[in-house]
């Protein structure tokens, strides 16, 4: 119990950012990967996205429900 | 003893009519459900008890229960998966049949996708050309108007009700970490804040800690006692802060988590230290604003944890549970033993890299595409774009949907989703509603959770009571079904 609160708490974000750097090849790596991926989407998502986005989201109202 | 977490969720889906100057929402909806049933050929409708209180062949009556909150001129029917699927005010709702466990939920939330996509081909026919009807499964306009995604879980009575408020309130106000689908800017403020992306598309519409309304002043704990189940034994604890999710990650997370919680209730396991929020309401919000997730909470002991750090806690008292109790409230082993998987795995990228589970969880997810968006097109926050992108993330059609595009992770397999269109669970009640539908429909005057009514020719209509959730299984009446040819002489059966 406290030890286990202990260890967690002790593991905070913080702490992580420091061994970043260790890890940093990999991470770029993995970030380079995603960037790429994101951007296939956003090329492909370009041609799916709806016309006029001002309007598409002015239109969009619910009202009543529940 | 915990009892197993009979669950069920019910979403309100967004509903947009496209050059349909004149339909309302509402007629949208029906002719939405109605085009979807007419391409069935069984249609049940719902059983409002108050409209036959004489019917009842057992003498069985409910005791506190509310008033149907819907209006029952709409439409309303009951599908062989055991769901009920419905207009609600002026959104379409789908209510999974009750589920045994959360992955067999998130199945059955998966087919009522489905079964929404099916709806809109089906409408197409019938609408004018150029018009269109569109379904989002989101919670939120953009304008201030929410509608909901409610969860239901099956709770041993014995649990008094203060107790589910001081131990589920600080979940239902953290879990938005992992469960909230996302949303660009701030609704429902009076205040200067000013909010970009947020978690939660809800936080915004929670102004109560407890209390019965879903609509006005939306409360964190709802208080609705109506446990479509034999009350004397069982409690429905509904929860109505939750986003309804396109992630399968993050929908399983959502309801396996809260029902671990509240079996720890219930075997009244030992929860270590007090986690009860100085100000929930407030805490709801500023941990739904802040998606660098730093921002700390108020405990009455007067610490402040992050929400992560909060779930931490939880997580941690749900394997201490798991490894001194089991997981069998959860279903097979191997659900129990993938909930404390994904919860710590989550847990884990939220501390260390948030982006790295753009694959697992909607609002980080969305915000991803939203960022590489903003970059590439040099956009502001405030640009409308960037709210169009985050709509269409939840549009349902194939070809416009963004979530669909995002390859995300998946838990069930889409031959199961399939089937869950179709047919029921096979560890519920909801299985013989389903079966009872597929096999007898012309003889079924009306169905609800906790009964099916059925007119066999002769006087009078007989209704079969089905007050414990779990009964009705499979298990219990396939051999009972098969050997009935008619509907006469299961009602005969049942009744001897």
């Amino acid at each position: 119990m406290p030890e286990r609160e202990q260890k967690r708490r002790a593991a905070p974000a913080r702490e992580t950012e420091e061994v970043e750097t260790e890890e940093a090849p990999a991470t770029t790596e993995k970030g380079e990967k995603l960037k790429a991926e994101i951007d296939d989407l956003l090329d492909e998502i370009d041609e799916v996205l709806e016309d006029n986005a001002e309007e598409f989201v002015r239109n969009y109202v619910q009202k009543g429900g529940q | 003893m915990a009892i197993t977490k009979v669950c069920g969720m019910e979403t309100e889906y967004g509903i947009h009519v496209v050059s349909g100057s004149e339909m309302s929402p509402t007629s949208a909806s029906s002719l939405l459900i109605n085009a979807y049933v007419a391409r069935l050929e069984r249609r049940v409708g719902w059983d409002f008890e108050d409209e036959s209180p004489g019917r009842d062949a057992r003498g069985f009556s409910r005791e506190g229960a509310m008033p149907p909150e819907i209006e029952t001129h709409l439409v309303n029917a009951v599908l062989t998966n055991g769901a009920r699927y419905y207009v609600d005010h002026a959104h379409p709702e789908y209510s999974t049949p009750e589920c045994s466990d959360p992955l067999q939920l998130i199945c059955h939330d998966r087919a009522g996708e489905v079964i929404l996509v099916r709806s809109m081909e089906a409408a197409r026919h019938l609408l004018a050309p150029g018009e269109e009807i569109v379904i989002y499964k989101n919670n939120s306009d953009g304008k201030g108007n929410s509608y909901g995604c409610h969860e239901n879980y099956l709770v041993d009575r014995a649990v008094p009700f203060n107790r589910i408020v001081q131990q589920m309130t600080p979940h239902l106000v953290t879990r938005q970490v992992y469960a909230g689908a996302g949303k660009v800017g701030l609704e429902n403020s009076e205040s200067t804040e000013s909010v970009d992306y947020q978690l939660s598309q809800r936080a915004d519409f929670f102004e109560e800690e407890v209390g019965l309304e879903t609509t006005l002043k939306r409360p964190i704990i709802n208080t609705r006692d109506e446990p479509h189940a034999d009350a004397q034994k069982y409690r429905r604890f509904h929860v109505i802060v939750g986003d309804a999710n396109l992630s399968e990650v993050a929908a399983f997370l959502k309801v396996g988590t809260t029902a671990v919680l509240l079996a720890l209730l219930e075997d009244e396991f030992d929860v270590g230290r007090d986690l009860t929020l100085a100000s929930p309401v407030a805490a709801i919000r500023a941990v739904s604003h802040d998606p660098g997730l730093t921002t700390t909470v108020e405990l009455v002991s007067g610490e402040r944890l992050t929400a992560v750090e909060l779930q931490w806690e939880l997580f941690t008292r749900a394997r201490k549970y798991a490894e001194a109790e089991g997981l069998a409230v959860l279903g097979e082993e191997a659900v129990g033993a993938l909930l404390l998987e994904r919860w710590e795995q989550v847990l884990n990228g939220l501390e260390t890299d948030p982006m790295s589970l753009a694959g697992q969880l909607d609002w980080v997810a969305k915000l991803r595409l939203i960022e590489g968006y903003r970059d590439r097109h040099g956009l502001e926050w405030g640009d409308s774009r960037l709210a169009a992108l985050a709509l269409q993330y939840h549009d349902l059609r194939p070809a416009k949907s963004l979530s669909q595009r995002l390859n995300l992770e998946r838990l069930v397999a889409p031959e199961d989703v399939e089937r869950a269109v179709t047919e029921p669970p096979a560890t519920t009640r909801a299985y013989f509603r389903g079966r009872c539908l597929s096999l007898f429909a012309p003889a079924i005057v009306a169905a609800n959770w906790d009964s099916v009514v059925f007119d066999v020719g002769t006087d009078p209509l007989r209704r079969v009571p089905m007050m414990e959730p779990l009964r009705g299984t499979a298990l219990h009446v396939d051999t009972l079904l098969e050997g009935c040819e008619s509907p006469a002489e299961l009602v005969e059966r049942l009744g001897s």
